[in-house]
C-alpha cells in the first residue's frame, strides 16, 4: 500500500496497460480478460486508502516531459488528501461499474472494446487526480474526455449515439480551450505549470491576471461539469451504455470540474469576480436543470438533468467559497447518483425500456433494485439521515451565508429535486407494470454493486466532518438550515407522491397545471436549440461558403489568373500544359546540371 | 561517409529499379523496398551516432566530404536528424502502401526513391546552392507522381503545384544570391552567416517567399488541396509527410540564421500567418465534401501551429515546431493512407456517400478514429505536445493576440469528429455491404504509423532531446534568449 503511495503513477500505468492487453486479446478472450478490468480500480482504491491513512504528505514523483532550452515542463504525481478522497471515489465507483457491466454487457459482441475503454478511463481519471502540474492534469483531462467520447458512441452504428458522442466532445472542448488559455496565461505569468508553485505565486499576480486565469480555468470546469450554458451535451450523453453514465457522466468525470476548482483553489480565491460568476452559474444550473428533470419521460434523462443540477449545487458551494463542502457533496453525490444510474440500468435491463410511462410495479419483481434505488432517491432528495441530506445542507448553509437570495433559490431547487426523484420512483416502481414482457431481478454481479453503493448513500453523510477536516475545513450542520431543508425534502417527496400515485396520467395533469412552462421544462428551456441555431448551423453553412467563395473563388481565382497570364506569355508553360512533360522535365534537368556545376564551383566558399 | 548514404542509397536504388525492374511489379517493389529499408536503417544508424556524440555532435553535426576532395557537401545535426529519420521511415511506408500500383510500377517506385534522395539532400545539404538544387529537384519526381499516377484532374493539379512552388523558389534563389553577395560562407550546418543588416529584410522575404509557399501559409496554400486530392496515396504521404516540412526546416535552417534581425522583426507577421492558417485551415476542413481535401486542409491548420511556434523565437518554440513537423508527418501519413485505402475499395472520396463503415470494417474504423483523435491533438498522441508548446510559447510572446487560435482548436475537434461521424459511425450505407477490411499488409502499415504516434505522444523528448542543442543556438542568434 505504501509503495502505491510512493509511486502513484503505478495506478495510472497499470490500468492503461491492462486496457491495451484487453484490447489486443480481443473478443474470444474477453470472458476472462474483462475481469482484469477490476485490477485498475482496485489499485486506484488501494492508493486512495493509503493516502487517506497516511499521516505524512506523500512525495512528488515527477519527470521533465517537455524540455527545450531554458524552459522545462514537468509532469508529476502525488497523493494529497484531496487526491486521496477522489481516488477512493473513483476506485469504488469504477469497481462497482466494472462488476455491474460484467452482467449488464454480457451479451454485447464488442465487450473487449468496452472493458478496455473502462480500464483506460480509470487510468486517465487517476492521472487527472494525482497530477501535480497543470499540463499533466490537462492531458489526463483530455484523455478522460476521449474515453467519454468513445463510450458515449460505444454503439456507434446508432446515429443518435454517434451524434451524442461528437456533441459531447466538441462542447466540452469549447471549455477546454478556455482551460488551455488559462494554463498559457498562468505559465507565462508565473513561469511554471506546477500547481503548488502557481498556488504560492498567485499573490504576486495582478488582480486582472488572477481573475482572467480563474475565469478561463472555470470555463474548462464548466464544460466538463456540464454547467450552463455548456451543459447541453450531458443529456444526450445518455446514449452510452448505462454503467458508463454512472461512472463517467455522474460520479467521476463530470465531477472533475469541481475537483479542478478545488485543486486550483488559490487562483480562485484570488478572484472575487470569478467566485461570484461561479455562484450564479451554479445556481442557474441547479434550478434550471432541476426544473427540466421534472418533465422528462426517459428515466436516464431525469438522472442526467439531476446530475447537471447537483453539479450546479457544487459550483454554488465553490462560488460561496466553501470548496470543502463542494467536495463533500461530490463524494456523497458520486455514491447516490452512481447508485441511481446503475439502478436505472438494472430497471432498463429488466423492463426493456427507458420510458417511465412503460414501467411501473417493478417493486414486486426486483426487490433489491427497488430498495437500493429508494435509498439513493432518498439521499438525493435530502431525507435525513441519508448522505445527501448532510452535504446538501452544508451547501445551502454556505450559500445562504454568502447570499440569502442564492440560498433561497437553492432551497427551491431542493424542493424540485425531491419532487422529480419521487416522481421517477413512483412511476418506475409503484402501481402496476405497464410494459411488455416479464421483468425480473438482475443477477448478483449487478445487485452487489448496488448494495455497495447504497451503503455509501446511507452512511457517507456521517463522514462529512472527517472529510472536511482532511481538507482543512468544516462541515458543521446548521440547525436552522437542517430543519428547513428536511421539511423541504419531506414536502417535495410528499408532493411527488400525492401527484404521481395515480401513475403516468398525472403528467398530463401537471402539464395542464403548469401550462406553457411544462414544454419549456421538457426542452430544458430551449438552450440547446438556441445554441445550435447560433453556432452550429451557421458554422456548417459558412465553412462551405468560405471554401467556395474565398478559397476557390477569390484566392484560386487570382492564382489561376496569374497562371493564365503566365501561360499566355510563355511558350514553355503552354507546351507543358499540352502534355509535353518530357520537354519541361528536360529543361528542369538541364537546370539541375547547371546548378550542380555551380555547387561545385561556388559552394566551397 | 555515412551521411552520404541517405542520398546515395536511394539514387542507387533508382538506377537498379530502372535497370532490373523491367516493368514487373513484384521485382520493382522488392528492389525499391530493399533500398528504402536500407536507407531507413542508415538514418537510424546516423541517429545513434549523433546521439552517442552528445550535444556537441548534435550541435555541430557530422559532415561528409566527397571522397578525395575534402569538399563538404552534406552534414547532419540535431535539427535535420528528426526529419531525415522521418523521411526514411515514410518512404518505406509510401512504397509499402503502393504495393499494388497498377500503372508502370517500375517508374513509380523509381520516382519514389528519387523523391527520397532529393528530399534527403534538402535536409542534409551543407551549402545553400546544394540546398537550392535539391529543393528544386524535389519538384520533378513529385510532379510526375501526381501527373501520371494521380486521379481525374491530375494534370492541372500537378501543373499548379509545379508553377506555384517554382515561382516561390525562383524568388528564393534570388534571395540566396543576394545573401551570397554579403556573406563569407554558404555553409549551412553550424550556421549560415548573417547578411549585412541593410539587406536582411530583402533577403528574408525573398527566402520566405519560397519557404512559405511550401509550408504552406494562407493565401499561398491553394496548390496543396489540389495536389493532395489528385496525388496517388504514396504521393500524398510524401507530400504531406515530408515535402511540407521543407518549408519549416528552411525557415529554421536558412532564413533565420541568414537574417536574424529581419526574422525577429517579421515574427509578428509569421505569428499572424500561423494563426490565420490554424483558423482558416480548420474552417475550410469543416466545409469539405471530399474526404481527402478535408485531410489536406487540416495540414494547413497543423502547419499554422508550426509557424506560430517558430514565430515565438524561443528554443522551446523551435523545438515545438520540430515536434509538430514530425508528428504531422506521421498523423497526416496515416490519414492519407486510410483515405487511400477506402478510396481503393469504393472509388469515391465523397464524404456523404460513406457512413457506418466501422460496423462493416472495424479495423479500418478503429484506425480511422485513431487518426482523427491524433489529428485533433489528443494528449498521449504525438500531436499534443508540439501544439501545446506552440500555444504556450505563442502566448508568452504575443499574449492575448493568439487567443483566436482557440477557435481553430475547437474546430479541429469538429472537423475530425465530423469525418469520423460521416465515415465510420452511423448506419452502414447499403452501397458498401461487400467491402473488405484492411488486409494484413495494410494493417502492418497502419500499425507502423500508430506505434510511433503513441510513442512520441508519451515521450516527446525523443525529438526534443535531439533538437535542443541547435534550437538553443538558433534562439540566441535571433536574440530571443533561450
Amino acid at each position: 500500500m505504501s509503495q502505491l503511495l510512493q509511486q502513484p503513477w503505478i495506478a495510472v500505468a497499470a490500468p492503461a496497460l491492462i486496457a491495451l492487453a484487453i484490447a489486443i486479446a480481443g473478443r474470444r478472450a474477453v470472458p476472462v480478460t474483462r475481469w482484469f478490468a477490476l485490477i485498475g480500480p482496485a489499485l486506484v482504491l488501494a492508493t486512495g486508502v493509503a493516502g487517506l491513512s497516511a499521516h505524512t504528505s506523500a512525495p512528488v514523483v515527477s519527470v521533465s516531459w517537455l524540455s527545450q532550452g531554458a524552459s522545462s515542463i514537468a509532469v508529476g504525481a502525488s497523493v494529497d488528501a484531496l487526491a486521496a478522497i477522489m481516488l477512493v471515489v473513483v476506485g469504488v465507483v469504477s469497481a462497482s461499474v466494472v462488476l455491474f457491466s460484467i452482467g449488464y454487457m454480457a451479451e454485447d459482441p464488442a465487450q473487449a472494446r468496452y472493458f478496455a475503454l473502462l480500464s483506460l478511463f480509470s487510468a486517465a481519471m487517476t492521472g487527472l487526480v494525482v497530477s501535480t502540474t497543470l499540463v499533466g492534469l490537462f492531458a489526463a483531462w483530455e484523455v478522460v474526455g476521449a474515453c467519454s467520447y468513445l463510450l458515449i458512441g460505444f454503439w456507434y452504428h446508432k446515429p443518435s449515439a454517434a451524434n451524442a458522442a461528437m456533441k459531447a466532445f466538441i462542447v466540452t472542448r469549447v471549455g477546454d480551450v478556455g482551460f488551455l488559455l488559462g494554463i498559457a496565461l498562468l505559465w507565462s505569468s508565473t513561469g511554471t505549470a506546477d500547481i503548488a508553485l502557481i498556488g504560492a505565486g498567485v499573490t504576486a499576480l495582478s488582480g486582472g491576471v488572477a481573475t482572467a486565469a480563474a475565469l478561463l480555468l472555470f470555463a474548462g470546469a464548466a464544460g466538463k461539469s456540464a454547467q450552463f450554458p455548456l451543459h447541453i451535451w450531458l443529456p444526450e450523453a445518455m446514449e452510452g451504455p448505462t454503467p458508463v453514465s454512472a461512472l463517467i457522466h455522474a460520479a467521476t468525470m463530470v465531477a472533475a470540474g469541481v475537483f479542478l476548482v478545488a485543486r486550483m483553489w488559490p487562483v480562485f480565491a484570488a478572484s472575487e469576480l470569478t467566485l461570484y460568476v461561479m455562484l450564479w452559474i451554479g445556481l442557474v444550473t441547479a434550478v434550471g436543470a432541476a426544473a427540466a428533470a421534472v418533465a422528462q419521460r426517459d428515466i436516464k434523462r431525469v438522472l442526467a438533468y439531476s446530475t447537471i443540477s447537483q453539479l450546479g449545487f457544487m459550483f454554488a458551494a465553490l462560488g460561496a467559497g466553501s470548496w470543502q463542502i463542494a467536495m463533500f457533496h461530490l463524494v456523497t453525490h458520486a455514491a447516490f447518483k452512481a447508485l441511481l444510474f446503475l439502478g436505472s440500468g438494472s430497471v432498463i435491463h429488466a423492463a426493456g425500456t427507458q420510458d417511465l410511462h412503460e414501467m411501473g410495479g417493478l417493486r414486486s419483481h426486483m426487490p433489491v433494485t427497488t430498495i437500493t434505488w429508494v435509498l439513493g432517491a432518498g439521499a438525493l432528495a435530502g431525507i435525513p439521515p441519508l448522505a445527501g441530506f448532510f452535504s446538501k445542507d452544508g451547501i445551502i448553509h454556505a450559500v445562504t451565508v454568502a447570499s440569502p437570495v442564492a440560498g433561497g433559490l437553492l432551497v427551491l431547487a431542493s424542493l424540485m429535486t425531491a419532487f422529480y426523484i419521487t416522481r421517477a420512483t413512483v412511476l418506475a416502481f409503484g402501481g402496476q407494470f405497464r410494459g411488455q414482457g416479464h421483468p425480473h431481478e438482475s443477477p448478483l454481479s449487478m445487485t452487489l454493486p448496488l448494495m455497495v453503493l447504497a451503503s455509501g448513500a446511507v452512511g457517507l453523510g456521517f463522514a462529512g466532518e472527517w472529510l472536511a477536516e482532511l481538507l482543512g475545513g468544516h462541515a458543521g450542520l446548521d440547525p436552522t438550515v437542517a430543519v428547513v431543508s428536511a421539511l423541504v425534502a419531506v414536502t417535495g417527496v410528499a408532493a411527488g407522491w400525492m401527484v404521481y400515485k395515480r401513475g403516468p396520467a398525472s403528467d398530463v395533469a401537471l402539464q395542464g397545471r403548469l401550462g406553457g412552462a411544462y414544454p419549456a421544462m421538457a426542452s430544458a428551456f430551449g438552450v440547446d436549440a438556441l445554441l445550435v441555431a447560433i453556432f452550429v448551423t451557421p458554422a456548417r453553412s459558412l465553412s462551405g461558403k468560405i471554401y467556395r467563395r474565398a478559397d476557390r473563388g477569390l484566392i484560386d481565382g487570382i492564382v489561376n489568373g496569374v497562371a493564365r497570364l503566365t501561360v499566355g506569355l510563355g511558350r514553355v508553360s503552354t507546351s507543358l500544359q499540352t502534355g509535353q512533360i518530357d520537354l519541361g522535365a528536360a529543361l528542369v534537368a538541364a537546370g539541375v546540371v547547371v546548378l550542380t556545376a555551380l555547387v561545385i564551383g561556388w559552394g566551397g566558399r | 561517409m555515412g551521411v552520404l548514404l541517405p542520398v546515395l542509397l536511394p539514387l542507387v536504388g533508382v538506377i537498379l529499379v530502372v535497370l532490373f525492374g523491367g516493368g514487373d511489379r513484384s521485382r520493382s517493389r522488392l528492389l525499391a523496398s530493399i533500398f528504402a529499408l536500407a536507407t531507413f536503417i542508415v538514418t537510424l544508424y546516423l541517429a545513434a551516432a549523433l546521439h552517442d556524440g552528445g550535444s556537441e555532435a548534435l550541435r555541430w553535426g557530422i559532415e561528409a566530404a566527397i571522397p578525395g576532395t575534402g569538399f563538404v557537401m552534406l552534414a547532419i545535426d540535431g535539427l535535420s536528424l528528426p526529419l531525415v529519420v522521418l523521411t526514411g521511415f515514410l518512404t518505406c511506408l509510401a512504397i509499402l502502401s503502393s504495393w499494388e500500383v497498377g500503372e508502370s510500377p517500375t517508374a513509380h517506385h523509381a520516382l519514389l526513391l528519387g523523391l527520397e534522395a532529393a528530399v534527403m539532400a534538402v535536409f542534409l545539404a551543407d551549402n545553400l546552392i546544394l540546398f537550392y538544387v535539391a529543393w528544386e529537384a524535389v519538384l520533378i519526381p513529385m510532379f510526375f507522381l501526381i501527373s501520371v499516377w494521380g486521379h481525374e484532374n491530375r494534370r492541372a493539379a500537378a501543373l499548379k503545384f509545379f508553377i506555384y512552388t517554382f515561382l516561390g523558389s525562383a524568388l528564393m534563389l534570388i534571395g540566396i544570391i543576394v545573401l551570397a553577395r554579403s556573406v563569407q560562407t554558404l555553409t549551412i550546418v553550424g550556421g549560415v552567416g548573417a547578411a549585412d543588416p541593410a539587406s536582411q529584410s530583402l533577403v528574408f522575404w525573398l527566402l520566405a517567399a519560397g519557404l512559405l509557399v511550401k509550408v504552406p501559409v494562407v493565401p499561398l496554400h491553394t496548390w496543396l488541396p489540389d495536389a493532395h486530392v489528385e496525388a496517388p496515396t504514396a504521393g500524398s504521404i510524401m507530400l504531406a509527410g515530408v515535402l511540407l516540412k521543407m518549408g519549416g526546416y528552411g525557415l529554421l535552417r536558412v532564413a533565420l540564421p541568414a537574417a536574424p534581425e529581419a526574422f525577429s522583426a517579421a515574427a509578428p507577421v509569421l505569428a499572424v500567418l500561423g494563426g490565420i492558417g490554424i483558423m482558416y485551415g480548420a474552417v475550410l476542413a469543416l466545409g469539405q465534401s471530399d474526404l481527402k481535401r478535408l485531410v489536406a486542409y487540416s495540414s494547413v491548420a497543423h502547419m499554422g501551429f508550426m509557424l506560430l511556434a517558430i514565430s515565438a523565437g524561443t528554443s522551446a518554440g523551435i523545438g515545438a515546431a520540430m515536434l509538430i513537423m514530425v508528428s504531422h508527418g506521421l498523423v497526416s501519413g496515416l490519414s492519407f493512407f486510410l483515405v487511400g485505402a477506402v478510396y481503393q475499395r469504393t472509388h469515391t472520396r465523397e464524404i456523404s456517400r460513406f457512413g457506418g463503415l466501422g460496423s462493416k470494417i472495424p479495423v479500418f474504423g478503429g484506425a480511422f478514429v485513431f487518426a482523427a483523435l491524433a489529428s485533433l491533438g489528443l494528449p498521449g498522441l504525438s500531436g499534443f505536445p508540439g501544439e501545446l508548446l506552440s500555444v504556450l510559447e505563442g502566448f508568452s510572446r504575443f499574449g492575448w493576440w493568439i487567443a483566436p487560435v482557440g477557435v481553430g482548436v475547437v474546430l479541429s475537434a469538429a472537423y475530425n469528429l465530423y469525418a469520423v461521424r460521416a465515415v465510420a459511425h452511423g448506419t452502414l450505407a447499403p452501397e458498401w455491404t461487400d467491402i473488405a477490411d484492411l488486409s494484413t499488409r495494410e494493417r502492418i502499415i497502419a500499425a507502423a504509423f500508430i506505434v510511433p504516434i503513441v510513442f512520441l505522444g508519451l515521450w516527446p523528448a525523443t525529438v526534443l532531446s535531439l533538437t535542443d542543442p541547435v534550437s538553443k543556438v538558433l534562439a540566441l542568434t535571433m536574440g530571443g534568449g533561450q
